[in-house]
């Protein structure tokens, strides 16, 4: 990547006050660059912080919620900024589809409403310019129709053609970069695919970057270009999708992915990943993962790794990195 | 035939239908409220032969016959409800035993007063309520939203005829300003009757100082009458705000660089609005009750007062003629409660 990337997020650290007074960390030192044009994808677990990862870059973290570090956007620091510059920033450079569309629209606002009033708000253009634009929105992503729907409402539509509008709403004020939460989590199977080809088709014709947060590994290997896995609020894992996906080298992505060869035999016998993800607030001694990690050593109770490059464009935070000469 | 009907039914708008259909149900109402009240005023003891004519006239035999026969008390009692529904639907509500006037005419006047001062309240409630409830759900939990807890608080836990009482004691007596108890400063005459509600006419014909006056003395019984509704109007608009607030749809607002002042006035507001209607709607009922305190503390001569004094007379066409009109605005007011849903909320309009 020899241009500088859109977004350069360097050694974020997110903290959350706690119930009893004391301050969380759901996320970590976590850097991350996004190319322009390029889809990156963050997995991980519920609650590793991906999604917190994904508000920050859009200042809306939770009531008390403090970020430090750097997110580069464009040559501008995002983390200094005030409210009324972060809001400027929200929807017209910076954009986010949410999960599940059956909540993520708003019920009581006709489509037109929730499709034009960021665009009217940011870039100050009439009803009917704005009208225009959301009809071409529309059809650009495929909604049939797209003059009447403009007048209806969400509970109207199935929960793909919501999904449909609500990245419409999302696109409408051009913005460089979209950032899709588990975009297909809530959607049928044969619906996910629909969304899934309109992200990349989205990609190659408008230039989008695109963060995408999903847990589900298949989502992963359809879209992203490159491929970040987090757990306990870092990046344990970071490279190629490829290189990642296919050749996992931090036995987290390795259980994530769920496939153990079971001998040296052709067969793969499938196992679920054991255990739940530690809660932020009691993070194990040394590296979170190993108490989960089935190549865990006595050296992984006492440290807790930092990422490091094992390859270009690789890193992992492991201290043993049992998979290593399997990757190589 | 019946096909016909059912198609040229479904010809027609949406939220149109759901009025028809709301005013239908509204009107078998209002024909259970007669038979209601109908009935009970033939189960209370007492008998209001004896109360309209007096110790002496109800000794002597004739005379009571005479009356019987005069107010129809004499017929079955099928027939004197059939009697009193026919009067009804040509707008007889029977005379009244005590006034010796038509209930219909009685109702008229003292409605309209009752119906101003309701107004008035509710308007000073929707405001209030929804304004003091938007700032506690903004600062939620900050001091603000403290002060507003504890105050709406007090306002639905003090009894309406003690705060009348009090009010009246300081504002009148002790700080003189309110001009005191009644419409109108004794002696004043009323404008040119044109809707009975003195402000609104007093504006028509360009009175300006009965209106002065008439808003002068409808503004501490109102607030007294408000009170109770600012308290229950606030809580609800907060807790439906807080509910809205935690929705994912709010989150997506803000994703888009939507003003907090937008979001909150368009995006929160308009899912808990539904919840205020409902409040509201029940608070009106509750005023229209609240009032006959009220008006009996501030003389206000108001639907209220004539109920209470109907009562004590065993009037029993005026009782039953304003327990028609009390169910009759509680009936359109719970009709007009539903309509807004509609307009409300597309899902009901268009579900």
């Amino acid at each position: 990547m020899s241009a500088a990337p859109l977004v350069a997020i360097d050694t974020l650290t997110i903290s959350l006050p706690s119930a009893d007074g004391q301050r969380l960390f759901p996320v970590r030192e976590v850097s991350l660059e996004i190319g322009r044009g390029d889809i990156v994808g963050l997995a991980g677990e519920s609650g590793s912080g991906k999604t917190i990862t994904a508000l920050s870059l859009l200042g809306l973290l939770p009531p008390g919620g403090r970020m430090s570090g750097r997110i580069d956007f464009e040559g501008r620091d995002l983390v200094g900024l005030g409210p009324a510059e972060i809001s400027a920033v929200r929807g017209r450079d910076i954009a986010m589809v949410f999960q599940d569309p059956m909540t993520a629209l708003h019920p009581m606002l006709s489509i037109e409403r929730q499709l034009t009033e960021h665009l009217r708000h940011h870039r100050g253009v009439d009803a009917k310019a704005a009208r225009e634009r959301a009809i071409e929105l529309l059809e650009l992503v495929r909604i049939p129709d797209a003059a009447t729907a403009l007048r209806r409402y969400p509970h109207q539509f199935s929960g793909g053609m919501r999904q449909r509008i609500a990245i419409a709403m999302a696109l409408c004020c051009g913005p460089k970069l979209l950032i899709a939460d588990e975009p297909t989590t809530a959607l049928d199977v044969t619906v996910q695919a629909g969304i899934l080809r309109l992200l990349q088709r989205l990609r190659t014709e408008l230039g989008l970057s695109v963060l995408l947060i999903t847990h589900d590994m298949g989502v992963m290997s359809a879209l992203t270009d490159r491929v970040a896995v987090m757990y306990a609020g870092r990046i344990v894992e970071q490279g190629m999708r490829g290189d990642v996906l296919g050749r996992p080298r931090h036995p987290y992505t390795y259980g994530l992915l769920g496939a153990l060869p079971h001998d040296r035999g052709e067969e793969m016998v499938l196992r679920p990943l054991e255990g739940t993800p530690p809660a932020i607030g009691a993070l194990p001694q040394g590296c979170p993962f190993h108490p989960r990690c089935q190549f865990a050593q006595p050296v992984c109770r006492t440290a807790e790794p930092a990422l490091r490059t094992v390859a270009p464009g690789r890193a992992i935070a492991c201290t043993i990195d049992p998979l290593g000469e399997m990757a190589a | 035939m019946g096909n016909v009907v059912r198609q040229s039914w479904y010809a027609l708008p949406s939220l149109l239908r759901f009025v028809l259909r709301r005013l239908a149900i509204g009107i078998l109402l209002c024909v259970g409220v007669t038979l209601v009240s109908f009935s009970l005023t033939q189960v209370v003891p007492g008998d209001p032969v004896a109360a309209s004519l007096g110790d002496y006239a109800s000794s002597d035999p004739a005379t009571v016959e005479a009356f019987r026969q005069r107010f129809g008390l004499d017929k079955p009692l099928p027939e004197q409800y059939f009697i009193y529904v026919t009067n009804l639907l040509q707008g007889d509500f029977g005379q009244s035993l005590q006034t010796r006037r038509p209930v219909a005419a009685d109702l008229a006047q003292y409605m309209s007063a009752t119906i101003e001062l309701a107004i008035v309240a509710m308007t000073v409630a929707m405001i209030g309520g929804v304004g003091l409830g938007i700032i506690a759900a903004v600062n939620r939990d900050r001091w603000p939203d403290q002060v507003i807890r504890v105050v709406s608080l007090a306002g639905v836990s003090v009894p309406t005829f003690w705060l009348s009482l009090v009010c009246l004691y300081v504002f009148f007596f002790q700080l003189g300003w309110s001009p005191g108890v009644g419409r109108l400063p004794p002696g004043a005459s009323g404008p040119m009757t044109i809707t009975g509600l003195y402000t609104i006419d007093a504006m028509i014909t360009g009175n300006w100082r009965v209106l002065g006056q008439a808003l002068s003395h409808i503004a501490l019984p109102a607030m007294v009458l408000a009170i109770y509704t600012i308290g229950a109007i606030t809580r609800f608009t907060r807790a439906a705000m807080l509910e809205a607030f935690d929705q994912e749809y709010i989150r997506a607002a803000r994703a888009k660089g939507m003003p907090e002042r937008v979001v909150v006035m368009r995006h929160v507001l308009r899912p808990a609005l539904a919840a205020i209607i409902t409040v509201s709607g029940m608070a009106f009922g509750r005023m229209l009750g609240g009032a006959v305190l009220v008006e009996s503390v501030f003389s206000w001569p108001g639907l209220g007062e004539y109920a209470y004094r109907s009562a004590l007379a065993l009037d029993l066409r005026a009782i039953m003629g304003v327990s028609l009109v009390i169910a009759a605005v509680y009936i359109l007011v719970n009709l007009v409660v539903d309509i807004l849903y509609a307009v409300v909320d597309p899902r009901i309009r268009l579900g």
